[in-house]
Protein backbone atom coordinates (compact mmCIF):
# COMPACT_ATOMS: atom_id res chain seq x y z
CA UNK A 1 0.00 0.00 0.00
CA UNK A 2 2.65 2.31 1.17
CA UNK A 3 4.79 1.57 -1.58
CA UNK A 4 2.19 3.00 -3.96
CA UNK A 5 2.02 6.56 -2.41
CA UNK A 6 6.04 6.63 -1.82
CA UNK A 7 7.34 5.47 -5.19
CA UNK A 8 10.43 7.27 -6.28
CA UNK A 9 9.76 9.17 -9.21
CA UNK A 10 12.82 9.90 -11.84
CA UNK A 11 13.96 13.04 -12.37
CA UNK A 12 13.26 14.50 -15.49
CA UNK A 13 16.65 16.16 -16.29
CA UNK A 14 16.26 18.06 -19.53
CA UNK A 15 19.72 16.91 -21.14
CA UNK A 16 18.36 13.58 -21.11
CA UNK A 17 15.28 14.48 -22.31
CA UNK A 18 16.74 16.77 -25.07
CA UNK A 19 18.77 13.68 -26.23
CA UNK A 20 16.55 10.73 -26.48
CA UNK A 21 14.46 13.23 -28.35
CA UNK A 22 16.97 13.83 -30.33
CA UNK A 23 17.90 10.38 -31.06
CA UNK A 24 14.37 9.27 -31.47
CA UNK A 25 13.53 11.90 -33.84
CA UNK A 26 16.64 11.44 -36.28
CA UNK A 27 16.24 7.18 -35.69
CA UNK A 28 12.64 7.70 -36.98
CA UNK A 29 13.59 10.57 -39.41
CA UNK A 30 15.30 6.67 -41.65
CA UNK A 31 11.77 5.69 -41.26
CA UNK A 32 9.58 8.40 -42.43
CA UNK A 33 12.26 8.64 -45.63
CA UNK A 34 11.95 5.30 -46.54
CA UNK A 35 8.39 5.08 -45.97
CA UNK A 36 8.00 8.43 -48.46
CA UNK A 37 10.45 7.06 -51.34
CA UNK A 38 8.83 3.76 -50.96
CA UNK A 39 5.06 5.53 -51.33
CA UNK A 40 6.29 7.67 -54.02
CA UNK A 41 7.52 4.77 -55.76
CA UNK A 42 4.23 2.28 -54.83
CA UNK A 43 2.08 4.96 -56.34
CA UNK A 44 3.81 5.82 -59.13
CA UNK A 45 4.38 2.56 -60.41
CA UNK A 46 0.84 0.92 -60.05
CA UNK A 47 -0.06 2.28 -63.38
CA UNK A 48 2.97 1.38 -65.12
CA UNK A 49 2.73 -2.22 -64.05
CA UNK A 50 -0.39 -3.20 -65.96
CA UNK A 51 0.56 -0.95 -68.75
CA UNK A 52 0.92 -2.15 -72.40
CA UNK A 53 2.33 -0.90 -75.55
CA UNK A 54 -0.90 0.78 -76.26
CA UNK A 55 -0.10 2.97 -72.64
CA UNK A 56 3.81 3.33 -72.94
CA UNK A 57 5.87 3.53 -76.29
CA UNK A 58 8.64 2.05 -74.62
CA UNK A 59 7.03 -0.93 -73.96
CA UNK A 60 6.37 -3.46 -76.42
CA UNK A 61 4.01 -5.63 -74.63
CA UNK A 62 3.89 -5.21 -70.90
CA UNK A 63 6.08 -4.35 -68.40
CA UNK A 64 7.09 -7.46 -66.87
CA UNK A 65 9.23 -8.30 -70.24
CA UNK A 66 10.58 -4.65 -70.46
CA UNK A 67 12.00 -5.16 -66.66
CA UNK A 68 13.40 -8.87 -67.06
CA UNK A 69 16.32 -8.12 -69.56
CA UNK A 70 16.95 -4.87 -67.49
CA UNK A 71 17.13 -6.82 -63.99
CA UNK A 72 19.15 -9.40 -65.77
CA UNK A 73 21.37 -7.14 -66.32
CA UNK A 74 21.78 -5.52 -63.06
CA UNK A 75 21.89 -8.53 -61.04
CA UNK A 76 24.66 -9.88 -63.79
CA UNK A 77 27.01 -6.89 -63.62
CA UNK A 78 26.51 -6.62 -60.15
CA UNK A 79 27.17 -9.98 -59.67
CA UNK A 80 30.51 -10.24 -61.57
CA UNK A 81 31.59 -6.92 -60.12
CA UNK A 82 31.42 -8.77 -56.53
CA UNK A 83 32.88 -11.60 -57.78
CA UNK A 84 36.15 -9.71 -59.08
CA UNK A 85 36.08 -7.25 -55.67
CA UNK A 86 36.01 -9.92 -52.87
CA UNK A 87 38.55 -11.54 -53.06
CA UNK A 88 40.85 -8.27 -54.06
CA UNK A 89 39.32 -6.12 -51.24
CA UNK A 90 39.90 -9.27 -48.82
CA UNK A 91 43.11 -9.69 -50.49
CA UNK A 92 44.22 -5.66 -49.95
CA UNK A 93 42.76 -5.33 -46.05
CA UNK A 94 45.13 -8.42 -45.17
CA UNK A 95 47.74 -6.37 -46.67
CA UNK A 96 47.41 -3.72 -45.13
CA UNK A 97 45.99 -5.08 -41.49
CA UNK A 98 48.43 -8.28 -41.24
CA UNK A 99 51.19 -8.06 -44.05
CA UNK A 100 52.21 -4.68 -44.45
CA UNK A 101 54.47 -2.89 -42.34
CA UNK A 102 52.86 -0.16 -40.33
CA UNK A 103 53.71 2.56 -42.50
CA UNK A 104 53.09 1.12 -45.73
CA UNK A 105 49.77 0.17 -44.52
CA UNK A 106 48.66 3.61 -43.34
CA UNK A 107 49.74 4.89 -47.01
CA UNK A 108 47.97 2.36 -48.60
CA UNK A 109 44.72 2.79 -46.75
CA UNK A 110 44.63 6.41 -47.49
CA UNK A 111 44.72 5.38 -51.04
CA UNK A 112 42.03 3.33 -50.94
CA UNK A 113 40.27 5.53 -49.59
CA UNK A 114 41.09 8.42 -51.69
CA UNK A 115 39.64 5.59 -54.48
CA UNK A 116 36.47 6.16 -53.09
CA UNK A 117 36.21 9.88 -53.00
CA UNK A 118 36.94 9.73 -57.06
CA UNK A 119 33.35 10.97 -58.83
CA UNK A 120 31.54 7.89 -60.62
CA UNK A 121 31.92 9.72 -63.82
CA UNK A 122 35.44 9.82 -64.08
CA UNK A 123 35.21 6.72 -63.29
CA UNK A 124 32.66 6.51 -66.33
CA UNK A 125 35.25 8.66 -68.57
CA UNK A 126 38.27 6.17 -67.41
CA UNK A 127 36.19 3.27 -68.85
CA UNK A 128 35.08 4.43 -72.04
CA UNK A 129 38.50 6.51 -72.75
CA UNK A 130 41.53 4.02 -71.14
CA UNK A 131 39.83 0.63 -69.95
CA UNK A 132 37.69 -0.25 -72.48
CA UNK A 133 40.53 0.29 -75.58
CA UNK A 134 43.11 -1.78 -73.19
CA UNK A 135 40.76 -4.93 -72.36
CA UNK A 136 39.85 -5.00 -76.36
CA UNK A 137 42.85 -6.92 -77.55
CA UNK A 138 42.41 -9.44 -74.40
CA UNK A 139 38.34 -9.64 -75.49
CA UNK A 140 39.72 -10.58 -78.48
CA UNK A 141 42.12 -12.98 -78.11
CA UNK A 142 40.00 -14.77 -75.06
CA UNK A 143 37.35 -15.09 -77.70
CA UNK A 144 40.08 -16.61 -80.31
CA UNK A 145 41.36 -18.90 -77.91
CA UNK A 146 38.47 -19.60 -76.08
CA UNK A 147 35.19 -18.69 -77.36
CA UNK A 148 34.15 -22.81 -76.60
CA UNK A 149 33.60 -21.79 -73.29
CA UNK A 150 29.95 -20.18 -73.29
CA UNK A 151 30.62 -17.46 -71.12
CA UNK A 152 33.60 -15.86 -73.95
CA UNK A 153 31.55 -16.57 -76.83
CA UNK A 154 31.85 -14.21 -79.82
CA UNK A 155 32.01 -12.22 -81.59
CA UNK A 156 33.88 -10.06 -80.46
CA UNK A 157 32.93 -6.26 -79.35
CA UNK A 158 34.96 -3.97 -81.38
CA UNK A 159 34.67 -1.24 -79.10
CA UNK A 160 35.77 -3.44 -75.70
CA UNK A 161 32.38 -1.55 -74.18
CA UNK A 162 30.92 -4.96 -72.96
CA UNK A 163 29.42 -6.17 -70.14
CA UNK A 164 32.55 -7.16 -68.57
CA UNK A 165 34.17 -4.10 -68.73
CA UNK A 166 31.17 -2.51 -66.91
CA UNK A 167 31.45 -4.69 -64.30
CA UNK A 168 35.47 -3.89 -64.19
CA UNK A 169 34.69 -0.52 -63.99
CA UNK A 170 31.89 -1.29 -60.98
CA UNK A 171 34.43 -3.47 -59.28
CA UNK A 172 37.07 -0.60 -59.04
CA UNK A 173 34.24 1.49 -58.12
CA UNK A 174 33.41 -0.94 -54.86
CA UNK A 175 36.53 -1.65 -53.65
CA UNK A 176 37.37 1.23 -51.36
CA UNK A 177 34.28 0.62 -49.23
CA UNK A 178 34.14 -2.97 -49.69
CA UNK A 179 38.65 -2.66 -48.41
CA UNK A 180 37.80 0.26 -45.38
CA UNK A 181 35.26 -2.12 -43.78
CA UNK A 182 37.00 -5.63 -44.70
CA UNK A 183 40.14 -3.80 -43.06
CA UNK A 184 38.61 -2.16 -40.12
CA UNK A 185 37.09 -5.85 -39.08
CA UNK A 186 40.43 -7.34 -39.18
CA UNK A 187 42.57 -5.48 -37.36
CA UNK A 188 39.86 -5.90 -34.46
CA UNK A 189 40.12 -9.65 -34.67
CA UNK A 190 41.49 -9.84 -30.51
CA UNK A 191 44.90 -10.39 -30.18
CA UNK A 192 43.96 -13.28 -28.56
CA UNK A 193 42.56 -15.62 -31.48
CA UNK A 194 45.54 -14.84 -33.17
CA UNK A 195 48.03 -15.74 -30.42
CA UNK A 196 45.94 -18.71 -29.92
CA UNK A 197 46.61 -19.94 -33.33
CA UNK A 198 50.15 -18.58 -33.30
CA UNK A 199 50.70 -20.62 -29.69
CA UNK A 200 49.25 -23.97 -31.64
CA UNK A 201 51.89 -23.46 -34.20
CA UNK A 202 50.00 -21.36 -37.01
CA UNK A 203 52.00 -19.91 -39.62
CA UNK A 204 50.83 -16.12 -40.59
CA UNK A 205 48.27 -17.59 -43.30
CA UNK A 206 46.93 -20.35 -40.77
CA UNK A 207 46.60 -17.65 -38.35
CA UNK A 208 45.05 -15.46 -40.54
CA UNK A 209 42.68 -18.64 -41.70
CA UNK A 210 41.73 -19.96 -38.60
CA UNK A 211 41.09 -16.77 -36.30
CA UNK A 212 41.18 -13.79 -38.55
CA UNK A 213 38.56 -14.87 -41.58
CA UNK A 214 36.43 -16.44 -39.34
CA UNK A 215 35.97 -13.67 -37.05
CA UNK A 216 35.70 -11.50 -39.64
CA UNK A 217 32.90 -12.89 -41.71
CA UNK A 218 30.06 -10.97 -40.70
CA UNK A 219 31.75 -8.20 -41.63
CA UNK A 220 33.04 -9.14 -45.04
CA UNK A 221 29.20 -10.31 -45.64
CA UNK A 222 28.38 -6.72 -44.79
CA UNK A 223 31.27 -5.38 -46.49
CA UNK A 224 29.95 -7.83 -50.00
CA UNK A 225 26.09 -6.53 -49.37
CA UNK A 226 27.69 -2.55 -49.20
CA UNK A 227 29.46 -2.83 -52.42
CA UNK A 228 26.52 -5.04 -53.75
CA UNK A 229 23.99 -2.29 -52.89
CA UNK A 230 26.56 0.39 -54.64
CA UNK A 231 27.16 -1.96 -57.99
CA UNK A 232 23.05 -2.70 -58.33
CA UNK A 233 22.57 1.12 -58.07
CA UNK A 234 25.14 2.42 -60.19
CA UNK A 235 24.06 4.62 -62.92
CA UNK A 236 26.46 7.09 -64.48
CA UNK A 237 29.34 4.71 -65.24
CA UNK A 238 27.35 2.11 -66.41
CA UNK A 239 25.60 3.99 -68.68
CA UNK A 240 28.79 5.85 -70.14
CA UNK A 241 30.83 2.34 -70.31
CA UNK A 242 27.90 -0.07 -71.54
CA UNK A 243 27.04 -0.16 -75.32
CA UNK A 244 23.92 -1.89 -74.27
CA UNK A 245 21.47 -3.15 -76.25
CA UNK A 246 18.92 -4.94 -74.17
CA UNK A 247 19.36 -8.71 -74.43
CA UNK A 248 19.23 -11.37 -72.08
CA UNK A 249 23.00 -13.11 -72.43
CA UNK A 250 25.82 -14.49 -70.43
CA UNK A 251 28.18 -13.82 -73.08
CA UNK A 252 30.53 -11.24 -71.46
CA UNK A 253 32.78 -10.25 -74.34
CA UNK A 254 30.23 -9.31 -77.51
CA UNK A 255 28.40 -6.05 -78.49
CA UNK A 256 25.18 -7.95 -77.55
CA UNK A 257 24.62 -6.95 -73.66
CA UNK A 258 21.56 -6.60 -71.28
CA UNK A 259 21.36 -3.21 -69.90
CA UNK A 260 20.90 -2.04 -65.98
CA UNK A 261 17.65 -0.78 -64.44
CA UNK A 262 19.95 2.40 -63.34
CA UNK A 263 21.48 3.16 -66.42
CA UNK A 264 18.21 2.67 -68.59
CA UNK A 265 16.67 5.18 -66.16
CA UNK A 266 19.01 7.74 -66.82
CA UNK A 267 19.75 6.93 -70.24
CA UNK A 268 16.05 6.99 -70.99
CA UNK A 269 14.28 9.51 -68.67
CA UNK A 270 15.55 12.67 -70.45
CA UNK A 271 13.63 11.99 -73.18
CA UNK A 272 10.17 10.04 -71.28
CA UNK A 273 6.78 11.43 -71.19
CA UNK A 274 3.65 10.36 -70.52
CA UNK A 275 3.08 6.62 -69.09
CA UNK A 276 6.59 5.88 -69.80
CA UNK A 277 8.23 8.30 -66.70
CA UNK A 278 5.57 5.11 -64.78
CA UNK A 279 7.57 2.69 -66.45
CA UNK A 280 10.54 3.85 -65.56
CA UNK A 281 9.71 4.70 -61.91
CA UNK A 282 8.71 0.83 -61.77
CA UNK A 283 11.53 -0.31 -62.55
CA UNK A 284 13.46 1.63 -60.01
CA UNK A 285 10.86 0.40 -57.42
CA UNK A 286 12.29 -3.18 -59.03
CA UNK A 287 15.52 -2.27 -58.10
CA UNK A 288 14.66 -0.90 -54.95
CA UNK A 289 13.24 -4.54 -53.89
CA UNK A 290 15.60 -6.32 -55.50
CA UNK A 291 18.19 -4.40 -52.93
CA UNK A 292 15.95 -4.97 -50.42
CA UNK A 293 16.06 -8.49 -50.80
CA UNK A 294 20.29 -9.07 -50.88
CA UNK A 295 20.10 -6.98 -47.85
CA UNK A 296 17.60 -9.50 -45.86
CA UNK A 297 19.94 -12.54 -47.50
CA UNK A 298 22.91 -10.69 -46.32
CA UNK A 299 21.62 -10.45 -42.78
CA UNK A 300 20.08 -14.19 -43.04
CA UNK A 301 23.87 -15.29 -43.81
CA UNK A 302 25.07 -13.42 -40.82
CA UNK A 303 22.69 -14.30 -38.31
CA UNK A 304 22.22 -18.71 -39.29
CA UNK A 305 25.74 -18.86 -37.04
CA UNK A 306 25.41 -16.40 -34.48
CA UNK A 307 26.25 -18.41 -31.60
CA UNK A 308 29.29 -19.58 -33.02
CA UNK A 309 30.45 -15.55 -34.08
CA UNK A 310 32.03 -14.54 -31.01
CA UNK A 311 29.64 -11.90 -30.16
CA UNK A 312 28.72 -14.55 -26.94
CA UNK B 1 57.23 -36.82 -24.07
CA UNK B 2 58.56 -34.24 -22.41
CA UNK B 3 61.84 -32.52 -22.43
CA UNK B 4 64.44 -30.53 -20.61
CA UNK B 5 64.87 -26.70 -21.01
CA UNK B 6 67.92 -24.41 -20.37
CA UNK B 7 68.25 -20.77 -20.86
CA UNK B 8 71.90 -19.17 -20.83
CA UNK B 9 71.94 -16.16 -20.41
CA UNK B 10 68.98 -14.46 -21.74
CA UNK B 11 68.34 -10.95 -22.83
CA UNK B 12 64.76 -9.59 -23.86
CA UNK B 13 64.33 -6.80 -25.46
CA UNK B 14 60.97 -4.42 -26.46
CA UNK B 15 62.84 -2.52 -29.15
CA UNK B 16 66.02 -0.59 -27.37
CA UNK B 17 64.33 -1.34 -23.98
CA UNK B 18 65.38 -4.32 -21.80
CA UNK B 19 62.64 -6.24 -20.27
CA UNK B 20 64.77 -9.18 -18.99
CA UNK B 21 68.08 -8.69 -18.04
CA UNK B 22 70.52 -12.17 -17.78
CA UNK B 23 68.23 -14.77 -16.93
CA UNK B 24 70.11 -18.24 -16.99
CA UNK B 25 68.23 -21.66 -15.65
CA UNK B 26 67.29 -25.06 -16.15
CA UNK B 27 64.01 -27.00 -16.07
CA UNK B 28 63.69 -30.59 -15.81
CA UNK B 29 61.35 -33.01 -17.96
CA UNK B 30 58.21 -34.05 -16.43
CA UNK B 31 58.36 -31.22 -13.57
CA UNK B 32 56.20 -28.14 -13.05
CA UNK B 33 57.87 -24.53 -12.61
CA UNK B 34 56.74 -22.00 -11.42
CA UNK B 35 57.75 -18.20 -12.16
CA UNK B 36 56.74 -15.70 -9.25
CA UNK B 37 57.15 -12.41 -8.73
CA UNK B 38 55.44 -8.70 -8.90
CA UNK B 39 53.71 -7.45 -11.60
CA UNK B 40 55.91 -6.38 -14.47
CA UNK B 41 58.13 -7.97 -13.65
CA UNK B 42 58.92 -9.99 -16.85
CA UNK B 43 58.11 -13.13 -15.76
CA UNK B 44 55.07 -13.51 -18.81
CA UNK B 45 57.81 -12.06 -21.20
CA UNK B 46 60.73 -14.50 -20.32
CA UNK B 47 57.82 -17.42 -20.30
CA UNK B 48 56.77 -16.42 -23.87
CA UNK B 49 60.74 -16.59 -25.24
CA UNK B 50 60.24 -20.52 -24.48
CA UNK B 51 58.32 -21.14 -26.93
CA UNK B 52 59.09 -17.78 -29.63
CA UNK B 53 55.72 -15.89 -29.18
CA UNK B 54 57.56 -13.08 -27.69
CA UNK B 55 58.74 -11.80 -31.39
CA UNK B 56 54.82 -11.37 -32.15
CA UNK B 57 55.18 -8.00 -30.90
CA UNK B 58 56.45 -6.35 -33.48
CA UNK B 59 60.01 -4.96 -32.25
CA UNK B 60 60.73 -7.82 -29.48
CA UNK B 61 63.91 -9.70 -30.05
CA UNK B 62 66.06 -11.71 -27.65
CA UNK B 63 70.12 -12.38 -26.92
CA UNK B 64 71.24 -15.52 -25.44
CA UNK B 65 69.77 -19.15 -25.77
CA UNK B 66 67.11 -20.90 -24.95
CA UNK B 67 68.06 -24.99 -25.32
CA UNK B 68 65.33 -27.56 -25.62
CA UNK B 69 67.35 -30.80 -25.42
CA UNK B 70 70.55 -28.93 -26.71
CA UNK B 71 69.31 -27.34 -29.68
CA UNK B 72 68.55 -23.62 -29.57
CA UNK B 73 65.29 -22.29 -30.11
CA UNK B 74 66.94 -19.35 -31.44
CA UNK B 75 69.36 -20.46 -34.45
CA UNK B 76 69.19 -18.87 -37.72
CA UNK B 77 67.68 -21.98 -38.77
CA UNK B 78 64.59 -22.83 -36.47
CA UNK B 79 61.57 -22.12 -37.69
CA UNK B 80 59.59 -20.31 -34.73
CA UNK B 81 56.26 -22.33 -36.25
CA UNK B 82 57.71 -25.61 -35.35
CA UNK B 83 59.17 -24.56 -31.76
CA UNK B 84 55.58 -23.63 -31.35
CA UNK B 85 54.06 -26.99 -32.06
CA UNK B 86 56.99 -28.35 -29.51
CA UNK B 87 56.11 -26.09 -27.31
CA UNK B 88 52.66 -25.31 -26.32
CA UNK B 89 50.82 -22.64 -24.81
CA UNK B 90 47.71 -21.29 -22.44
CA UNK B 91 46.81 -18.06 -22.13
CA UNK B 92 45.91 -15.81 -19.03
CA UNK B 93 42.21 -15.54 -20.41
CA UNK B 94 40.45 -18.31 -21.92
CA UNK B 95 40.54 -17.99 -25.39
CA UNK B 96 39.19 -20.79 -27.39
CA UNK B 97 38.45 -20.07 -31.15
CA UNK B 98 35.02 -18.59 -31.29
CA UNK B 99 33.84 -19.51 -34.44
CA UNK B 100 34.41 -23.33 -33.55
CA UNK B 101 32.84 -25.87 -32.18
CA UNK B 102 34.21 -27.68 -28.76
CA UNK B 103 35.48 -30.54 -31.63
CA UNK B 104 36.87 -28.16 -33.72
CA UNK B 105 38.35 -26.22 -31.23
CA UNK B 106 40.50 -29.35 -29.94
CA UNK B 107 41.74 -30.18 -33.46
CA UNK B 108 42.02 -26.98 -34.46
CA UNK B 109 46.28 -27.14 -33.96
CA UNK B 110 46.57 -31.03 -35.57
CA UNK B 111 44.48 -29.63 -38.50
CA UNK B 112 47.03 -26.75 -38.99
CA UNK B 113 50.07 -29.28 -39.24
CA UNK B 114 48.25 -29.98 -42.57
CA UNK B 115 47.85 -33.78 -41.60
CA UNK B 116 44.87 -35.69 -43.07
CA UNK B 117 43.04 -37.33 -40.07
CA UNK B 118 40.38 -39.61 -40.49
CA UNK B 119 37.37 -38.91 -38.46
CA UNK B 120 37.53 -42.08 -36.59
CA UNK B 121 41.07 -41.08 -35.20
CA UNK B 122 40.13 -37.58 -34.77
CA UNK B 123 36.97 -38.45 -32.69
CA UNK B 124 39.59 -40.51 -30.65
CA UNK B 125 41.60 -37.85 -30.21
CA UNK B 126 39.19 -35.16 -29.09
CA UNK B 127 38.03 -37.63 -26.16
CA UNK B 128 41.81 -38.17 -25.41
CA UNK B 129 42.60 -34.96 -25.27
CA UNK B 130 39.20 -33.72 -23.55
CA UNK B 131 39.54 -36.44 -20.82
CA UNK B 132 43.91 -35.33 -20.10
CA UNK B 133 41.84 -31.62 -19.64
CA UNK B 134 39.31 -33.72 -17.39
CA UNK B 135 36.60 -32.30 -19.46
CA UNK B 136 35.22 -34.74 -21.48
CA UNK B 137 32.53 -35.65 -19.23
CA UNK B 138 30.88 -32.05 -18.93
CA UNK B 139 30.98 -31.84 -22.66
CA UNK B 140 31.06 -35.38 -24.26
CA UNK B 141 26.95 -34.40 -25.15
CA UNK B 142 27.87 -31.46 -26.70
CA UNK B 143 30.81 -31.25 -28.95
CA UNK B 144 29.38 -29.82 -31.55
CA UNK B 145 28.11 -26.68 -29.57
CA UNK B 146 30.18 -23.48 -29.84
CA UNK B 147 33.32 -23.34 -27.16
CA UNK B 148 32.48 -19.64 -26.14
CA UNK B 149 29.05 -20.88 -24.50
CA UNK B 150 31.06 -23.00 -22.15
CA UNK B 151 32.26 -21.18 -18.30
CA UNK B 152 35.46 -19.52 -18.20
CA UNK B 153 37.31 -22.40 -16.39
CA UNK B 154 35.81 -24.86 -18.74
CA UNK B 155 36.85 -22.69 -21.15
CA UNK B 156 40.45 -23.04 -20.26
CA UNK B 157 40.61 -26.69 -20.05
CA UNK B 158 39.48 -26.52 -23.55
CA UNK B 159 42.31 -24.47 -24.41
CA UNK B 160 44.19 -26.90 -22.47
CA UNK B 161 42.67 -29.71 -24.20
CA UNK B 162 43.14 -28.06 -27.81
CA UNK B 163 47.37 -27.63 -26.30
CA UNK B 164 47.52 -31.41 -26.01
CA UNK B 165 45.79 -32.53 -28.99
CA UNK B 166 49.26 -31.77 -30.99
CA UNK B 167 51.52 -33.75 -28.37
CA UNK B 168 53.97 -30.84 -27.32
CA UNK B 169 57.10 -31.58 -25.29
CA UNK B 170 56.24 -28.81 -23.00
CA UNK B 171 53.72 -26.88 -21.92
CA UNK B 172 53.85 -22.63 -20.70
CA UNK B 173 50.77 -21.54 -18.42
CA UNK B 174 50.66 -17.44 -18.10
CA UNK B 175 48.43 -17.11 -15.55
CA UNK B 176 46.07 -19.98 -16.63
CA UNK B 177 44.04 -19.08 -13.05
CA UNK B 178 43.68 -15.67 -12.75
CA UNK B 179 40.32 -14.95 -14.83
CA UNK B 180 38.85 -18.08 -12.87
CA UNK B 181 37.00 -18.90 -9.81
CA UNK B 182 38.36 -20.62 -6.90
CA UNK B 183 36.55 -24.39 -8.09
CA UNK B 184 38.03 -23.45 -11.34
CA UNK B 185 41.23 -22.72 -9.92
CA UNK B 186 41.74 -26.12 -8.32
CA UNK B 187 39.76 -27.77 -11.65
CA UNK B 188 42.73 -26.86 -13.56
CA UNK B 189 46.10 -26.91 -10.32
CA UNK B 190 44.38 -31.13 -10.01
CA UNK B 191 44.82 -31.22 -13.95
CA UNK B 192 48.56 -29.46 -13.84
CA UNK B 193 49.70 -32.63 -11.07
CA UNK B 194 48.29 -35.11 -13.48
CA UNK B 195 49.67 -33.30 -17.08
CA UNK B 196 53.25 -33.02 -14.74
CA UNK B 197 53.24 -37.22 -15.47
CA UNK B 198 54.18 -36.81 -19.23
CA UNK B 199 55.40 -33.18 -20.03
CA UNK B 200 57.46 -30.51 -18.52
CA UNK B 201 55.11 -27.35 -17.50
CA UNK B 202 56.40 -23.75 -16.88
CA UNK B 203 53.22 -21.73 -15.10
CA UNK B 204 53.64 -18.19 -14.38
CA UNK B 205 51.76 -16.94 -11.56
CA UNK B 206 50.61 -14.20 -9.28
CA UNK B 207 49.01 -16.46 -6.60
CA UNK B 208 52.47 -17.52 -4.33
CA UNK B 209 49.76 -20.23 -2.90
CA UNK B 210 49.19 -21.87 -6.28
CA UNK B 211 52.77 -21.96 -7.05
CA UNK B 212 53.55 -23.78 -3.71
CA UNK B 213 51.01 -25.80 -4.01
CA UNK B 214 51.41 -27.10 -8.06
CA UNK B 215 55.16 -26.10 -8.77
CA UNK B 216 57.80 -28.48 -7.69
CA UNK B 217 61.06 -25.96 -8.28
CA UNK B 218 60.25 -21.79 -8.27
CA UNK B 219 61.93 -18.74 -9.90
CA UNK B 220 61.30 -15.73 -8.33
CA UNK B 221 61.71 -12.74 -10.31
CA UNK B 222 61.65 -9.23 -9.59
CA UNK B 223 62.56 -5.98 -11.30
CA UNK B 224 64.96 -2.84 -9.23
CA UNK B 225 62.19 -0.38 -10.46
CA UNK B 226 60.30 1.29 -13.10
CA UNK B 227 62.22 1.50 -16.42
CA UNK B 228 64.87 -0.89 -15.45
CA UNK B 229 64.70 -5.06 -16.36
CA UNK B 230 63.25 -7.98 -14.77
CA UNK B 231 66.21 -10.20 -13.48
CA UNK B 232 65.95 -13.56 -11.76
CA UNK B 233 66.72 -13.31 -8.19
CA UNK B 234 66.33 -17.01 -6.88
CA UNK B 235 65.96 -20.47 -8.50
CA UNK B 236 65.55 -23.67 -6.59
CA UNK B 237 63.17 -25.86 -4.88
CA UNK B 238 59.61 -24.49 -4.57
CA UNK B 239 59.64 -25.53 -0.78
CA UNK B 240 63.16 -23.59 -0.16
CA UNK B 241 62.00 -20.72 -1.98
CA UNK B 242 58.77 -20.70 0.37
CA UNK B 243 60.52 -21.63 3.71
CA UNK B 244 64.58 -21.02 3.64
CA UNK B 245 65.18 -18.65 0.69
CA UNK B 246 68.35 -17.39 0.60
CA UNK B 247 67.92 -14.07 -0.68
CA UNK B 248 65.86 -11.24 1.36
CA UNK B 249 64.12 -9.93 -1.70
CA UNK B 250 62.52 -13.39 -2.20
CA UNK B 251 61.89 -14.10 1.75
CA UNK B 252 60.23 -10.26 1.58
CA UNK B 253 58.15 -11.13 -1.61
CA UNK B 254 56.89 -14.62 -0.45
CA UNK B 255 56.04 -14.15 3.38
CA UNK B 256 53.84 -10.56 1.87
CA UNK B 257 56.07 -7.65 2.43
CA UNK B 258 55.93 -6.23 -0.77
CA UNK B 259 54.56 -7.41 -4.25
Amino acid sequence: MSTATTAIKAKQRPGDRVFSGSAVFAGSMILVTLAAVAVFLIVQSLPALIASHEDASILTDNFWNYVGPLLFGTVWAAALALLMAIPVSIGIALFISHYAPRRLASVLGYIVDLLAAVPSVVFGLWGIGVLAPAVQPVYSWLVDNFGWFPLFAGPVSGTGRTILTAAIVLAVMVLPIMTAICREVFLQTPVLHEEAALALGATRWEMIRTAVLPFGRSGIVSAAVLGLGRALGETMAVAMVLSASGAVTFKLLTSVNPSTIAANIALTFPEAYGMNVNVLIATGLILFIVTFVVNAIARWIVSRRKEFSGAN
Amino acid sequence: MSKRIEVRDLNVYYGKFLAVEGVSLEIEPRSVTAFIGPSGCGKSTFLRTLNRMHEVIPGARVEGEVLIDGNNLYDPDVDPVLVRRQVGMVFQRPNPFPTMSIKENVLAGVKLNNRRISKTDADDLVEKSLRGANLWNEVKDRLDRPGSGLSGGQQQRLCIARAIAVSPEVILMDEPCSALDPISTLAIEDLIEELKLQYTIVIVTHNMQQASRVSDRTAFFNIAGTGKPGNLIEYADTTTIFSNPTVQATEDYVSGRFG
